[in-house]
């Protein structure tokens, strides 16, 4: 495997046509398989504690149908929207790009305010972080997650920043590229959130 | 908090260690400063991203903790010489077990393993770097602020106190009020945050960037480890990164994590830490497999027998480490089923490492084997590494781990293994890759000195535990009444323990001998080796290698000797070199990641706020960074190169 | 700078995934407010279903099999669920005598 021989002709997408850049790539998605065993650990100590309830309320008695469906709805839409950027990129369109990227970060925007409101929403209900095991697992795994999606945002608008400046380069693209990995994974990590948190919650 | 609890007062040793550690500071400043040697510090060091420097400094603070964790061993050995010992109380000693399993685990048996695998890997892979040179040094910068918190702890607000292992609910908020368990938490994650990025660094570095030819499977054994090391540092930190944060929260914000109240549940601490915990365990002991495989083939002449036997034992040792965990508490009573699983995976770990021993016997059957320094660690490995084995796979039995659990039987069973594997290792791979690193040659009549000193000692304080272990001794009690019949033992142990000691000394002693009498390696390739690391001058040019070298088989560097082919430069095939830049900005950004620690152990808010906002700024400026790096012009390596050659 | 002329303009792959997604996303809901069927038989369901919607992720909006890393970044990314399902069935198993 002497892939450092090889030479890229043109046709390759800008994003893997430095060697840097598809070095940076693949550790970009090595790291991602670290974040599934961060995440899956989380699930784990959720998974064994969500049943401990102490005597705050349960999962049943908190989880909300309307919420859960927004916020799934707007960060599902927002991964289709990335990879609308991604296609846009490929196509050389820095404008197209722009867009998508914008109304991505929206979303997530709008993911994380709603997020945010389910929270205080819980706190107001007397379920607080402190108040069990099953409510401290709870936030600190729908927490991480918010707190990705939220320095998701920060680095794609840095990373807007420097499309404005500097318009498609390879450095750019790349850049471009990784973050619609990390913006994909967000909503991998999600389904599962509302799967195992949120649906799972529903039924037991 | 008043001043009188944040600095440790109370004991003399303590006070002792103040002043010493005033001293030596000011001892630092005025050399660097007397010698005008700040800039040197700051353009050589501070801010290099060369892998062999960073590999240096990586090691150079490996043998600090070892120091560091090797005084808490003596005074733990001095406490226990005799029954009623009145030498430390028992909240000193709880905090010195406590400071020394941490403290030789995560640095320094970690970073010793990870400086020799900066400093070989991208060497015998025919690479000029590693695939993330500015990462590779903030992972080692992390680690290192990280081993500074863990270690100023002791002076500055109190040791840890709960054991390496920091079991709740001992480790909580509630029984362990003090901010010790808090520079344990923070202080561990800081540097695990750094070993993270070194594993994917490496991962993709032998991935991606091996020269030309060589295939997976003519890869050195040492890389081979190396890689599988990596996969499991990638996917089993990350847990420990979230048991720490959970374990942070619990303790600063009074989440319920491993409570005893509101559904906590203290046992999950248990299991989580050992789903890393044992992980960790290969991640330490197999590059040593790897060091050991380079040395025992280089010094019996022989290829390596059974390669790819070894190959297929790593990369089962790699997913099967991941299915053990729960023997580390089989007593914990998760029913009989979880045990019979966890107990027959954990003898099945043994075959993939017994397969390895017949590897290193078969290779140094009819072999010409010569003595060197390195090769009397890696002989002297095999024989204490299987007692410490046999006894691990006595102790996976979960029926009769019932008895020998936490009991001293255990204890000398994991120093076997710890030691005999990863510390002859890293002594062995000190020894073999010393004139890489440094131009010139260990002694090799100190080295046998250390070697025979510390390998008697080693044998001398460790047999004789497992035997106090079947006598009922258990581990972290910190003295024993006289009517049991343990002190005999004792003795020996501690006399042993002052053998390695003495040992240690005789190797720092060496290191300085070395630097200043040692013989020089003028041919780079002091060992006659097998590998593409000796195809380079020592010490090793900044670039690495002038031209890449193409591969054909495996132990490269002996094909080239042996077909004559690839030894000469020829310098109109010369290209200008691409480096990348040296940047200040990894050990800033570490230092912020200090501060930021400091503030969350102490829980002043405001000064962990204020330093992630440094971090964030350091991370954004990284950002926009558009240095491309710089490339080294052919007349300079034409001039280096002569220099080298003329030196030969 | 060439430009990816050979890129298809309408993004039928996203689309697509897209549609399956929302699809995915419903048919979980629907199981679980309104089939009516066993918890355990909801749960096992609905964990395929995530899993479904994950790979999709995965192949159509993350390109993971493209370049010439695809082979190792598939490997990793199955290595990874390999060791986060340990983790979770391992985890629960294991704690499951306290729970």
């Amino acid at each position: 495997m002497a892939e450092v021989a090889h030479h890229y002709d043109e046709k390759m997408p800008l994003e893997y046509r430095t060697e840097e850049s598809r070095l940076n790539i693949l550790g970009f998605w090595i790291f991602l398989g670290a974040e599934v065993a961060l995440f899956a650990t989380l699930f784990a100590t959720y998974l064994v504690l969500f049943q401990r309830t102490g005597h705050g309320p349960t999962a049943m008695e908190l989880f909300k149908v309307k919420e859960v469906m927004i916020e799934t709805l707007l960060l599902l839409t927002s991964s289709f929207t990335c990879g609308l950027a991604i296609h846009e990129m490929r196509r050389n369109r820095l404008k197209g790009l722009l867009t998508w990227l914008i109304i991505t970060l929206l979303l997530g925007a709008g993911f994380i305010t709603f997020e945010i409101r389910e929270f205080i929403d819980y706190v107001h209900e007397g379920a607080t972080i402190q108040t069990s095991a099953f409510l401290s697992s709870f936030f600190v795994l729908v927490g991480t997650h918010g707190a990705h999606v939220s320095l998701g945002i920060g680095w794609m608008i840095l990373i807007i920043i420097q499309l404005l400046q500097r318009g498609f380069t390879p450095r750019t693209a790349r850049k471009v590229f990784i973050v619609s990995l990390y913006w994909h994974f967000l909503d991998v990590v999600w389904i599962f959130i509302f799967t195992l948190v949120y649906l799972t919650g529903m039924v037991i | 908090m008043k001043w009188s609890e944040f600095f440790v007062t109370g004991e003399p040793l303590i006070y002792a260690a103040d002043v010493s550690i005033v001293l030596t500071a000011i001892g630092i400043v005025f050399v660097l400063t007397y010698f005008k040697k700040w800039k040197w510090l700051w353009n050589e060091w501070l801010t290099t991203v060369d892998h062999k420097k960073i590999g240096v400094m990586y090691i150079i603070s490996a043998v600090l903790m070892l120091f560091r964790g090797g005084v808490d061993a003596l005074l733990m050995r001095a406490q226990l010489t005799v029954p009623n010992m009145k030498f430390l109380d028992s909240q000193h000693y709880n905090e010195i077990f406590t400071t020394h399993g941490t403290i030789m685990i995560i640095f320094m048996a970690m970073p010793f393993i990870i400086g020799l695998m900066n400093i070989v890997v991208p060497l015998q892979i025919g690479a000029r770097d590693v695939a993330y040179p500015y990462l590779n040094a903030l992972s080692f910068w992390l680690f290192f602020v990280g081993a500074m918190l863990f270690n100023i702890a002791f002076v500055i607000g109190g040791s840890p106190d709960a054991g390496w292992t920091s079991y709740f609910p001992l480790a909580s908020k509630e029984f362990s009020p003090g901010v010790g368990n808090n520079y344990y938490a923070v202080a561990l994650q800081i540097s695990g945050i750094g070993t993270l990025m070194t594993g994917i660094n490496f991962l993709v570095t032998i991935l991606k960037m091996r020269a030309p030819g060589m295939t997976l499977m003519r890869m050195p054994m040492f890389t081979w480890t190396i890689l599988i090391t990596c996969v499991i540092i990638i996917f089993a930190f990350p847990v420990f990164t979230v048991a720490l944060a959970l374990m942070t929260f619990d303790r600063l914000f009074d989440t319920q994590f491993f409570t005893m109240a509101n559904g906590g549940m203290s046992m999950l601490w248990a299991n989580l830490f050992w789903i890393w915990g044992h992980p960790e365990v290969y991640i330490v002991v197999l590059p040593a497999f790897g060091i050991f495989s380079e040395v025992v083939s280089t010094f019996a002449r022989k290829r390596l027998f059974g390669y790819k036997a070894m190959v297929f034992s790593i990369v089962g040792i790699a997913f099967l480490s991941f299915l053990v965990w729960v023997h580390h508490f089989f007593t914990m009573g998760a029913g009989a089923a979880v045990n019979s699983f966890f107990s027959i995976t954990t003898m099945a770990i043994a075959i993939p490492t017994g397969v390895k021993i017949f590897n290193w016997l078969f290779t140094l059957r009819k072999g010409k084997i010569r003595f060197t320094t390195a090769m009397l660690w890696s002989l002297a490995f095999i024989p204490n590494f299987v007692i410490g084995g046999v006894t691990g796979v006595m102790l996976a039995m979960a029926a009769a781990d019932y008895q020998y659990h936490n009991s001293y039987f255990l204890i000398a069973h994991f120093h076997y293994v710890l030691i005999a594997g990863t510390v002859f290792a890293c002594f062995a791979g000190l020894h073999y890759w010393y004139p890489k690193m440094f131009g010139h040659i260990l002694n090799e009549r100190l080295g046998k000195w250390t070697f025979w000193l510390f390998m008697i000692g080693f044998n001398i304080c460790f047999f004789p535990m497992y035997f106090l272990g079947l006598m009922g001794m258990t581990r972290r009690m910190y003295t024993y009444s006289a009517g049991l019949g343990w002190t005999p033992l004792n003795v020996v142990a501690t006399v042993g323990a002052a053998l390695m000691g003495i040992g240690f000394i005789v190797l720092c002693y060496n290191i300085y001998y070395s630097a200043r009498y040692g013989e020089r390696d003028m041919t780079g390739d002091p060992w006659d080796g097998r590998t593409l690391e000796w195809a380079t001058s020592s010490p090793v040019a900044h670039y690495n290698f002038a031209i890449i070298p193409e591969v054909t088989d495996l132990d490269a560097y002996w094909v080239m000797k042996k077909t004559g082919k690839g030894l000469e430069i020829d310098e109109e095939k010369l290209k200008p070199i691409h480096m990348p830049s040296n940047s200040g900005r990894p050990f800033l950004i570490s230092i912020a990641f200090f501060f930021a620690g400091f503030g969350l152990v102490f829980e002043w808010y405001t000064m962990a706020i204020i330093a992630t906002i440094f971090i964030i700024l350091g991370l954004i400026l990284r950002s926009f960074d558009d240095d491309d790096g710089y490339y080294i012009s052919v007349d300079e390596i034409k001039r280096t190169e002569r220099l080298a050659r003329k030196g030969a | 700078m060439a430009t990816n002329d050979h890129h298809e303009t309408f993004p039928w792959k996203h689309v697509i995934g897209f549609v399956l997604s929302l699809v995915l996303t419903f048919a979980a809901l629907w199981v679980v407010l309104s089939s009516g069927l066993a918890t355990k038989l909801i749960i096992g369901i609905i964990v395929i279903l995530a899993m479904l919607q994950a790979s999709l992720q995965l192949f159509m909006f993350m390109h993971m099999t493209e370049s010439d890393s695809g082979k190792i970044q598939t490997i990793n990314m199955a290595y990874a669920f390999f060791i986060a399902i340990v983790i979770v069935i391992g985890s629960i198993w294991v704690m499951w005598f306290v729970v």
